[in-house]
């Protein structure tokens, strides 16, 4: 039988680090947890557990240890301590006992970067790899943004660090790890937003 | 290249975040439908040259299905509008008149 106390989580890319045009780092395990169901009927139960806003439309909020990001008109997903979030989705289930509402610890199942280094710099990197608009204006800190990364689905957002925080599905963790070493790959700069400055 | 904006997330998605999904607004036949009848619903598009109604998925964003009025002659985007209509809203329909007439 498996036991998972003997099987401890290894999270992807364990420990990957690269320095380039920024600095490239595997975050390591991180807890993830999806929420579905009716915004108006779920957002306060989840707000009363785990003391954060509820995101507007395309927003993520944070205290800096948990964050909630809205990821459709239905879903949002929380991120918080990988120890945790298996606790935490219980207790958000039991609060929202009787709604029509989906709450799942998807921990294991997504892979999570951060990527550090000058405001342009992380723009530029993240406009090699993804159709959308990245500039300051349509891509603020405070707003998270799904969209692709080359041939894969992912989300990115500029925390209240001023870090760029990447997360994609574990399975192709390898792959977006080659894209963003690849983007940040030193002497492939394009200086498409040198206007910009932290 | 193809931007539509989606009407649930606001965001102006290009074409490669978005699924398309044919023409919008086909009203299924049957069940008691004769085969001939069936048929026309399962391949008989209208295709025209001008103005299509399409459906459209926002699959690498915020997953939802929503609708778009787009000329397949002109490129032209006259709008996009959610997924729980039978029919084109009238604000869609007032753009393409106006496009027409200049
Ligand atoms: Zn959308």
């Amino acid at each position: 039988m498996f036991d998972a106390t003997s099987h401890p989580a290894r999270p992807a890319l364990e420990g990957a680090t690269f320095d380039g045009l920024v600095r490239v780092e595997a975050a390591g395990l991180t807890g993830m947890i999806t929420l579905r169901g009716d915004v108006d009927a779920i957002g306060m139960p989840v707000a009363d557990v785990t003391g954060l806003d509820v995101p507007d439309t395309l927003g993520i909020t944070g205290d800096g240890v948990r964050a909630l990001a809205w990821m459709s008109p239905d879903e949002m997903m929380l991120f918080c301590d990988y120890a945790e979030a298996e606790e935490l989705a219980a207790s958000l289930a039991g609060s929202l006992e009787g709604e029509h509402a989906l709450v799942v610890n998807v921990s294991d199942a997504r892979a999570a970067f951060r990527l550090s280094g000058p405001e342009h710099r992380l723009r530029e990197v993240l406009a090699k790899l993804t159709p959308a608009d990245v500039r300051p204006e349509a891509l603020p800190p405070g707003m998270i943004r799904r969209s692709r990364l080359a041939q894969v689905a992912g989300a990115f957002w500029l925390d209240d660090a001023g870090d760029l925080r990447v997360i994609c599905f574990r399975s192709v963790a390898d792959y977006v790890w080659a894209l963003l070493t690849g983007a940040a790959r030193p002497g492939s700069e394009v200086d498409h937003f040198r206007d910009v400055r932290m | 290249m193809l931007i539509l904006t989606c009407p649930y997330c606001g965001t102006a998605a290009d074409e490669t975040e978005l699924h398309p999904g044919g023409e919008a607004h086909v009203v299924r036949a049957g069940p008691e439908a004769d085969e001939d009848t069936f048929e026309a619903y399962l391949f008989q598009r209208a295709n025209p040259r001008g103005v299509h109604f399409e459906r459209w998925r926002h699959s690498h964003g915020c997953g939802k299905w929503f609708h778009a009025a787009r000329d397949t002659l002109t490129m032209q985007v006259h709008g996009t509008y959610p997924a729980q209509v039978t029919e084109p809203p009238q604000d869609i329909l007032d753009a393409i008149e106006e496009a027409r007439a200049r």
